[in-house]
Parts: structure tokens; C-alpha cells; sequence
């Protein structure tokens, strides 16, 4: 057993090359992923090694992406598309909620849908209008999608071979300012469950969740916290739907208390959701209200405003003051 | 009213055969068939025309939430069905009931959709590769071409074995010709050169607009725009309707890339019975039309070719048959239990369908089977 020091969008392109190797009905398909190797390079050097045939370089059309991706599908094939980036998603998002999310119950099981969507998503890149993000909760909200997002270069190379071989179709939202931070990986580790939300930090006082870029941050306020005196629990999400709410329940009952971070707004979003189960299945644990900490109800700013708008660490931890004031 | 110089017709209003150079090419087609074959067409134009009726009959008397009528349509779709071959994809849109039952659909899978028990639900492997209505407009036409895309990667076009090779067709409307999938469809389609035909009833109304507000120019020349070679027919004329078919999706599935056909026909009746078409069409564009009805135009052909009265007895008869069971079958349909939800929104296991599927059956068990 052996790890490497690899960035995470290497660490996707690890897990897409395993799975074009090990699968011939794998395909990649979407803008720039051929010879450019897509905008972020998560696709370089597939398409000299698999060919045009396995490698698609499509027509500039999102809905075109998606709904041709359910007709090979149909075929018995497993379309892995790319959305090159989060704000481009929505002239595709009728092909994805009303028929790829939908096509397997439609057919009450006798065809199957093995699509996964990759989508970067998310701020701190300084990119223009439609390039920063975070739409993953309208996709959560969409019965019959799973939802992933990983936030180490482990979790990016193995969980994207776990989306792939899922039957089902999977939104994989890829943090794209996490694309080159480093992280050990071990290609021959046992992949954690593909919708395991996990512990990566161990505490006492404050559970914080998030997912994708924000569990950096996180990790980051729990050790400003640490040299301050206050232990927290981090909770990387992993999966966004389902959510495993089991090791989160598990971890307010130790701490009593719950900060959900996110960048996408908070206004009926991801962490809304988890406030209200967490409400509802640990309420004697309680001590203080679950509290959110999410990029604002306005539509994302120009990047010059993006450090005010995106939460970072002190803001996790202004929230984890009034979470401990109580 | 809309047909143009380039409209191919080969069966006059009259039901005579139209033998001129631009038919050329079609006129074997109709030549190579059978008399049991010309006669197929007009036995299935004529049952699904009287299942229609009985659908839309069930549905004012309360017996289905919505009927979509084919009424007028029969020509377009029963030609064009017979155009493919048996083991063809054919991707419908929704009101494509004849095209279903000549693939092998139950009827009754259609109606039991409508009654709403189901959204389809049938599995095209089984039923003539004939997959399920899409009512998203539109939507279907990516999904024919994605298909289209994979039969060209694995090489199932142009090897010249008839066994293998393998085209799709994808039926739509002129309202659907807006939608931004239809323009992207041709676009993959063009690009990829997929083998496949667009097939396109333009009914001339999308429920109340004309399809003079859906394109200032022949639809047919919207195909040509894309780089697919494109078809204008007399959609009302069921033997040009399999000849250009068939003559388009054998190239398609000899590898010369996709095809589009524009087939001239008229919705009889309303869009589906929620609307009342008197209240946005004049009665004589109905009389026009009517004059041109597929279903009396190829009867006129075959009386003339020497089909006699037994045969057209026994159309009857069928069609009949078929109305009566359709009703009984209605009757006699039991809703589905409300487990039904949760089944099939995803193919393994799911903690939210799990959780929600057993809080629902000790809901209704608290009732004590009183609900």
C-alpha cells in the first residue's frame, strides 16, 4: 500500500482513466474535454489515451450534453458529462430533473440511467458572473439524483468511480478552488460508502458540517478554535443526497450543539435541510438552535466582492461564539 | 394551404397514384408491396381511428383524466411506422397511438397512462423498441440522437448486414420544431452524423397556435439549415409516408447520416380533451382538410385495386373488437397501491424512499384498513 501526494482534479483524472480502462461503455462527453483536456485539465491526457470515441468533445449545447447522455445511457451506455462550469448547468437542467432524474421511474425499473454530471462549482477563484456558483441544492431537491461532492483528492478519486458505477444518475459537484490542493490518496484503499458523511476532525464543544471547498475551511477554523480553547467536531458531508445523518445525530449528542456552513445561500438550501433534521431527530441534545453560515441571499458578486460574500473561517466561528453563548 | 412545389405525394386526395418524375424513387417502394401489406396499412389506420373515439368516449364519461386524439394523424403515423424496421428505435412523442399498437404496445398501456395509473411504465425491449411519450416538448429528440450517437460508436451503421445495422426515428410536432432540444438534436445529429430520421407531423396547430407562429418558412427547410438532407410529404397520404420513411431510414442505417421528414397532416380534433379547438380555428380549414383525409383516400385505392367488401368487413369488425375490449379492459382497472410511489425513483436502496414508504404503510395501517 503505497499513497502519492497528488491534487485533486489529478486525483479525478486518475479515477476517470481507471474507469474508461476498466469499463468500455464508459464515455466522457462535454465541452473542451478532448485535446484541451477541459478548462480545468480534470480530463488531460484521456482523450490521446481512449480516442475521440471514448473522449467526447461535444457541440456548445448543455441540454444537447444531457439529453443525448440519457439516449446512450439507453443504449447501454455510461456517459460521464461535464459541465464545464456551475452557472452553465441551468440551460441543461430540464434534462436533468425532468427527464434523466425522472426516466427510471418513468419506466418503473426496466431501463436504468447510469449518468453522472460533473459540475465545478463554487467560489474563490475570482472568475466572472455564472463561473463561482454553488447550485447543489436544487439538484438535492430532485428525487431520483444522487448528489456527491468530494473535498480531498481521495474522495475525488475514488468517488468518482463509485458514480460511475452507480445505476442511478449522480451529480458530482467538484469544488474547483479545492482542484490543486494537495492530499495523499491510495489507489488501492477501500473506498469509504459512497454516501458516508464522515468525522475529519474530532471535538467536543461545536459540531461544524459542510461539504466540497468548505470542509478546508473548516478544518482551518477548528484549529484557529483549538489554539483558542474550543474543540471541534468537523463533518465532511460527502453526499448531498442522500445525507447520512447517523454520524452527525451522533456527534450533536456529544457536543449539543450544530453550525452547517456552506457558500451556496442559505435560504432553502442544503443546510436548511439539515437544520430541520437534526431539529427533529436530536432535539433534546440541543443546546443552542442550529445555526447556518452561507453565502447571502444575492446573486453571487462580482469577484472583487467574493471574500465578503463567501463564508471563511472567522465567520464559521462567529457563528460557533453564538452557538457556545447560549 | 401549406403544401409547396417540394411536397412529395404519391397517392392523389382522390386516391389515385401520382406517377411523375419526382416520385421516381418512391414508387418501387409502393410497387414491392403486397396486397395483404397495402392492405395492413389501411386495417390499422382504421382500428386506431375507432380506439381513438372509444378513448375519448372514456374520458367524458369520466373514466380517464385526458385523451390526446390521433384523429386525422393516421396517414403520417402508420406509413412512417411501417417505414422502420423490427428491430428500429422509434422514439415517440405522445400522441403517436398508432405507431404504438404496430409496435407492439398494448393500447391499453396508453390509456391506463391517461387514466393515471402510470407515466408508461412499459419496457421498449419488450414492446418494439418502442419507447415511452415524452410530453416535455420536445425533450425526446436528444434522447433519439444520444441513442442514434451510441449505435454509430459501436459501429451498427453501414456494414450492409440488415441483421445488424440499425437507424432511429423520432416523431415530434410543429410546436416542438421551436423548442431549443429539437435545434439541438439536429445539431448533434448533423455533427455526429447519427443514423437517424426526424419525423416531424406538422398538424398545423400547437394546441391554439398556428404554425404560423412557430416558422415564417417551410418546416422541412429547418432540417435543410442543420445540413440534413430534408423531406416535405403529404402526411395524409400513408403510401408517401412509408416510402420517404423507409427510403430514409435505410440510408440512415447504411451510414449516410440523419434524415428529416416534414409530413403535412391536421389535428381533426382538439390538442387533447381539455380544449376546444372552435374557439381558435375556422370550420373551413376543418372542411379542407377533411376533403383529404388519409383514411377515406386510401380506401378509394384499394376498392379501385380490387380490395372487396369482406375485407373492409372485417376491418370493421376488428376495429370494433377492439373498442369494445378497450372499454371493458377500462372498466375493469384497479389502482395501483400507493407503495407504487416510492418504487423505482432510484434502482437500489435509498434511506429517503425507505423511510417514506414505511411511514406511509403505518399511516394507512393506523386507519385500521378504514382509509
Amino acid at each position: 500500500m503505497s499513497t502519492e501526494n497528488l491534487a485533486l482534479a489529478k486525483a479525478i483524472n486518475l479515477g476517470l482513466q481507471k474507469a474508461l480502462a476498466d469499463d468500455d461503455r464508459v464515455l466522457l462527453m462535454g465541452e473542451d474535454i478532448g485535446p484541451l483536456g477541459g478548462v480545468f485539465r480534470v480530463t488531460e491526457g484521456l482523450h490521446a489515451e481512449f480516442g475521440g470515441s471514448r473522449v467526447l468533445d461535444t457541440p456548445l449545447a448543455e441540454s444537447g450534453i444531457v439529453g443525448t447522455a440519457i439516449g446512450l445511457a439507453m443504449r447501454g451506455f455510461r456517459p460521464v458529462c461535464e459541465i464545464q462550469f456551475d452557472g452553465f448547468i441551468f440551460p441543461g437542467f430540464d434534462q436533468i430533473t425532468s427527464q434523466l432524474a425522472k426516466l427510471t421511474s418513468r419506466h418503473e425499473g426496466a431501463m436504468r440511467f447510469p449518468v453522472v454530471i460533473r459540475v465545478p462549482y463554487g467560489g474563490h477563484i475570482g472568475a466572472v458572473e455564472h463561473h463561482q456558483e454553488s447550485p447543489e441544492a436544487y439538484f438535492a431537491h430532485t428525487a431520483g439524483l444522487r448528489v456527491l461532492s468530494p473535498a480531498t483528492p481521495q474522495d475525488g478519486y475514488s468517488m468518482i468511480q463509485q458514480a460511475i458505477k452507480s445505476d442511478d444518475p449522480v451529480m458530482f459537484f467538484e469544488p474547483k478552488s479545492r482542484y490543486w490542493q494537495k492530499g495523499e490518496v491510495d489507489r488501492d484503499a477501500e473506498p469509504v460508502p459512497m454516501h458516508a458523511s464522515r468525522v475529519v476532525r474530532t471535538g467536543t464543544e461545536v459540531t461544524v458540517v459542510g461539504h466540497g471547498a468548505m470542509v478546508s475551511t473548516l478544518l482551518q477554523a477548528a484549529a484557529i478554535a483549538a489554539d483558542e480553547g474550543t474543540s471541534i467536531e468537523v463533518i465532511d458531508l460527502r453526499s448531498l443526497s442522500p445525507i447520512d445523518y447517523d454520524p452527525i445525530v451522533e456527534s450533536v449528542r456529544k457536543t449539543g450543539r450544530l453550525v452547517v456552513a456552506q457558500e451556496a445561500p442559505g435560504n432553502v438550501s442544503v443546510g436548511s435541510e439539515i437544520a430541520a433534521t437534526i431539529a427533529e431527530r436530536a432535539f433534546y441534545s440541543l443546546e443552542a438552535p442550529v445555526l447556518r453560515v452561507s453565502g447571502f441571499d444575492a446573486p453571487f458578486p462580482p469577484a472583487k466582492l467574493e471574500s465578503a460574500y463567501l463564508p471563511d473561517a472567522d465567520r464559521v466561528l462567529e457563528a460557533v461564539d453564538r452557538a457556545l453563548a447560549y | 394551404m401549406s403544401t409547396t412545389e417540394a411536397t412529395i405525394q404519391l397517392l392523389s386526395p382522390e386516391g389515385t397514384i401520382v406517377r411523375n418524375a419526382a416520385n421516381e424513387p418512391y414508387l418501387p417502394l409502393i410497387d414491392q408491396l403486397s396486397d395483404q401489406q397495402l392492405q395492413d396499412f389501411h386495417r390499422h389506420m382504421v382500428v386506431i381511428r375507432r380506439f381513438d373515439i372509444e378513448a375519448g368516449n372514456l374520458q367524458r364519461q369520466g373514466q380517464l383524466a385526458l385523451w390526446i386524439p390521433s384523429l386525422g394523424q393516421e396517414g403520417a403515423q402508420v406509413g412512417s411506422a411501417f417505414g422502420a424496421r423490427d428491430h428500429d428505435h422509434i422514439f415517440p412523442a405522445y400522441r403517436e397511438h398508432a405507431v404504438a399498437r404496430i409496435r407492439g404496445v398494448d393500447p391499453m398501456r396508453i390509456i391506463e397512462m391517461l387514466r393515471g395509473i402510470s407515466h408508461g411504465g412499459w419496457d421498449p425491449a419488450e414492446r418494439g423498441n418502442f419507447h415511452l411519450y415524452t410530453l416535455v416538448i420536445g425533450s425526446q429528440t436528444l434522447h433519439a440522437t444520444g441513442y442514434a450517437m451510441g449505435l454509430g460508436l459501436e459501429g451498427r451503421i453501414g456494414t450492409g448486414d440488415p441483421n445488424s445495422d440499425t437507424a432511429v426515428m423520432v416523431y415530434f410536432g410543429d410546436g416542438a420544431s421551436s423548442q431549443g432540444d429539437v435545434s439541438e438534436a439536429m445539431v448533434f445529429a448533423a455533427s455526429y452524423q447519427t443514423p437517424q430520421v426526424f419525423f416531424l407531423q406538422n398538424n398545423h396547430w400547437a394546441i391554439s397556435v398556428p404554425v404560423e407562429r412557430q416558422s415564417r418558412t417551410p418546416l422541412y427547410l429547418r432540417g435543410t439549415g442543420f445540413g440534413i438532407p430534408s423531406f416535405q410529404i403529404d402526411g395524409n397520404d400513408v403510401l408517401a409516408s412509408y416510402a420517404v420513411t423507409r427510403h430514409s431510414m435505410d440510408a440512415a442505417r447504411a451510414g449516410e447520416g440523419p434524415r428529416f421528414i416534414e409530413a403535412l397532416t391536421y389535428r381533426m380534433g382538439a390538442h387533447t380533451t381539455s380544449d376546444d379547438p372552435t374557439k381558435y380555428r375556422e370550420n373551413d380549414e376543418l372542411t379542407y382538410w377533411s376533403e383529404r383525409d388519409p383514411v377515406a383516400r386510401y380506401e378509394a385505392y384499394l376498392r379501385a385495386r380490387g380490395a372487396d367488401e369482406a375485407f373492409f368487413a372485417d376491418v370493421a369488425t376488428e376495429a370494433e373488437d377492439l373498442a369494445a375490449d378497450t372499454r371493458k379492459r377500462t372498466l375493469e382497472i384497479v389502482d395501483p397501491p400507493a407503495s407504487k410511489i416510492f418504487d423505482h425513483v432510484y434502482s437500489d436502496d435509498h434511506p429517503l424512499m425507505r423511510e417514506q414508504k414505511a411511514w406511509l404503510e403505518r399511516y394507512e395501517a393506523s386507519f385500521g384498513g378504514e382509509a
